[in-house]
């Protein structure tokens, strides 16, 4: 955290927000005041440079035209891989994920280039994931079991410089046939997990905020967003 | 209906036969059954009851159901209309509206988005109404951007349809902007999510908004708001021969049916149907499959009102009785409401503070959830009759999601 507040910076909504990714931005900021950190978040449309100074860049879903232009408009403007250079926190939701790796499918399939911030490639996958998907997250991470809704058509290869982020118990996750789930490296994160992905999974979203902080955060009362964890997780896995 | 060939005659009276069955048997109104039984017999049934009749398809991502009814509402003068009053919005629907109403010279029919190419096709329809687009249901319904792109091939390639189509809407206007007729209607636009960026180049969308009109273009390219032949301001709508009439006596509330009137208004003045005959025989829909009903129970008068996605409810709020009016939300994630709730996080539920809110449904954690986030204060029930009991005698507001809605109906009385 570079100054007395968490900044937090919402890329693109007007290109990378299909499904309630505004979510993870509402989440972040609510469990931040709880713990009486102050937020500042900006809500970055994509004809606007990417701020520097951001703690905490989040990255949302869209539909393939949306995703291509996103992804020129960032390789252009750079600012997000400085700002992942110096360590920033980084969650890549969907096509936000698929972005923020070397490469992505295009509208016919055909490879694009991404930011090459996260070591995954990812292409067309053959069928559609639609559903829950529950993984159990990497141990050096300390999160509990993760729960999400995907919708998605990727297939997504980790390379030898990043790590799977959760290992799939129920879903499609990846989709490469690894059987994994989203992926990390430092505090980039990326996950299948569209939309709120951080609502049910109160979890990942203090790992976010700890590593902006630098410092363990008070625990919080989390009745609903626990409760909501739990009753999805009976539910697939029951 | 007699000259249709032998095995058509035969495809409808077995398929009216199913849904008869399918009545009784008290599975919903058999429209789909009966449709989806003349179909199989004869692949080109919906192409042979739609020859030489008038036909309307409406479709938009909300409002489909109501501007069906205003529009068929509105064409009475013009004799029988076929038409799907169920929304059963596909072509097993579409079908059995036909087929039961086979001396009907006209037809209207509600329009699923997706299925617009393909019926438009076989149907060849005289009339579309398109209204507006937005996200809605992703893990079943189509992405938005790529539907509209469907829109322009269906229209392009049915140069006799003429489109009524709502230029506030940037996307249904680059959806409709290749048909070859066009009557643009600025019939407003609320959700403004989905329309960030130029549909034609992906460029910047500029808006400017004034008391008196609303125009957007984009910075890069040369897309921009055409020019309406019919406007909503207010509660006026004026002409193309700019007249003005009040929409004030429209017994539907909230300016989602003011804009659903105005298309109704737009597409019966095609049949030579003029606002001053039509707006009487709008005023007369006062509910639509249950959506605005008030039902009576120990009291209370429980108002419903059915919002599937992000931009319904942002019209289903505009319609609350002033706060601190109570309003009861029940979700659900079936696979009509599709089995997704990340939506309710593009709803902005902080309007509801300072209100007594309960909260129901199947996925009433997922809502809770939301409304903790938004610092709404808020009661969890199991069943919505116990916030009915809850409130004191008077109104009550509900908003439901389509099968939370459905059994709401269910449970205080079927009144359409």
């Amino acid at each position: 955290m570079s100054s007395d507040r968490i900044k937090i910076v919402w890329i693109y909504p007007d290109l990378l927000s299909t499904y309630g990714d505004q979510g993870n931005t509402i989440v972040l900021e609510r469990r931040a005041a709880l713990r009486g950190i102050p937020t500042e978040t900006v809500h970055l449309r994509s004809d606007e440079p990417v701020p520097q100074d951001g703690d905490i860049y989040l990255l949302g879903g869209g539909e393939d035209r949306p995703q291509i232009l996103a992804a020129q408009r960032l390789r252009a403007d750079g600012g997000l891989n400085t700002a992942a250079q110096r360590g920033a926190v980084v969650f890549g939701v969907c096509a936000g994920f698929q972005i923020i790796g070397h490469e992505f499918g295009g509208e016919e399939g055909q490879p694009l280039p991404g930011l090459g911030i996260l070591d995954i490639r990812s292409g067309r996958g053959q069928q559609r994931a639609v559903g829950e998907v529950v993984g159990d997250v990497s141990a050096e991470l300390n999160v509990p079991r993760i729960t999400g809704f995907e919708n998605h058509m990727g297939a997504t290869s980790i390379g030898p410089g990043a790590k799977p982020l959760a290992k799939v118990i129920a879903g499609v996750g990846n989709g490469d046939g690894n059987g994994f789930e989203g992926a990390y490296a430092g505090r980039v994160v990326g996950t299948y997990m569209h939309g709120p992905a951080l609502v049910r999974n109160p979890g990942l979203a203090d790992l976010l905020l700890t590593w902006a902080v630098g410092a363990q955060l008070p625990p919080l009362d989390d009745s609903w967003a626990g409760r909501l964890r739990e009753e999805r997780l009976n539910a697939v896995l029951s | 209906m007699s000259d249709l060939p032998l095995r058509s005659q035969l495809a409808v009276a077995l398929g009216r036969t199913a849904a008869k069955m399918s009545r009784i048997a008290g599975r919903g109104d058999g429209s789909v059954i009966g449709g989806r039984i003349g179909l199989r017999l004869d692949p080109e049934l919906l192409t042979r009851l739609a020859k030489d009749r008038k036909l309307v398809l409406v479709s938009a991502t909300n409002g489909k159901t109501t501007t069906t009814r205003l529009i068929t509402s509105a064409m009475t003068p013009l004799g029988e209309v076929a038409t799907n009053a169920f929304g059963a919005n596909m072509p097993t629907g579409h079908v059995s509206a036909l087929a039961s109403a086979p001396t009907a010279r006209y037809g209207v029919l509600e329009c699923d988005e997706k299925y617009v190419p393909m019926v438009l096709a076989e149907t060849g329809a005289n009339v579309v109404a398109l209204m507006n687009l937005s996200r809605d249901q992703m893990d079943r319904a189509a992405e938005i951007w790529l539907l509209a792109g469907k829109w322009r091939r269906a229209l392009e390639a049915s140069p006799q349809s003429h489109v009524i189509a709502n230029c506030d809407d940037p996307l249904v206007t680059w959806g409709a902007s290749t048909a070859k007729s066009v009557t643009w209607v600025a019939a407003g636009q609320h959700w403004r999510e989905d329309s960030w960026c130029c549909p034609e180049c992906g460029g910047p969308l500029d808006r400017q908004d004034t008391d008196e009109d609303s125009d957007w273009r984009c910075r890069q390219c040369h897309f921009s708001r055409p020019r309406p032949d019919w406007i909503l301001r207010g509660d006026q709508i004026r002409t193309p021969d700019g007249r003005v009439f009040p929409l004030s006596n429209l017994a539907l509330p909230g300016r989602a049916n003011r804009s659903n009137a105005l298309v109704a208004l737009a597409v019966v003045a095609q049949f030579g149907v003029q606002p001053e005959q039509a707006l009487p025989l709008l005023s007369e829909v006062k509910s639509v499959a249950g959506r605005y009903t008030t039902v009576e129970h120990e009291g209370r008068s429980i108002r419903l009102l059915l919002s599937k996605n992000p931009a319904g409810w942002l019209e289903a709020f505009d319609v609350l009785r002033p706060a601190p009016g109570p309003v009861v939300l029940s979700v659900n994630a079936q696979g009509p409401d599709g089995r997704d709730t990340s939506w309710l996080w593009d709803v902005d539920y902080r309007i509801l503070r300072g209100r007594p809110v309960w909260v129901a449904g199947e996925r009433r954690i997922d809502l809770a959830a939301r409304l903790e986030a938004a610092e709404v204060a808020f009661t969890l029930v199991d069943d919505i009759d116990q916030a009915v009991m809850a409130v004191p005698p008077g109104h009550l507001d509900v908003i439901a999601n389509y099968t939370a809605f459905q059994s709401i109906r269910t449970r205080y009385g079927r009144v359409v």
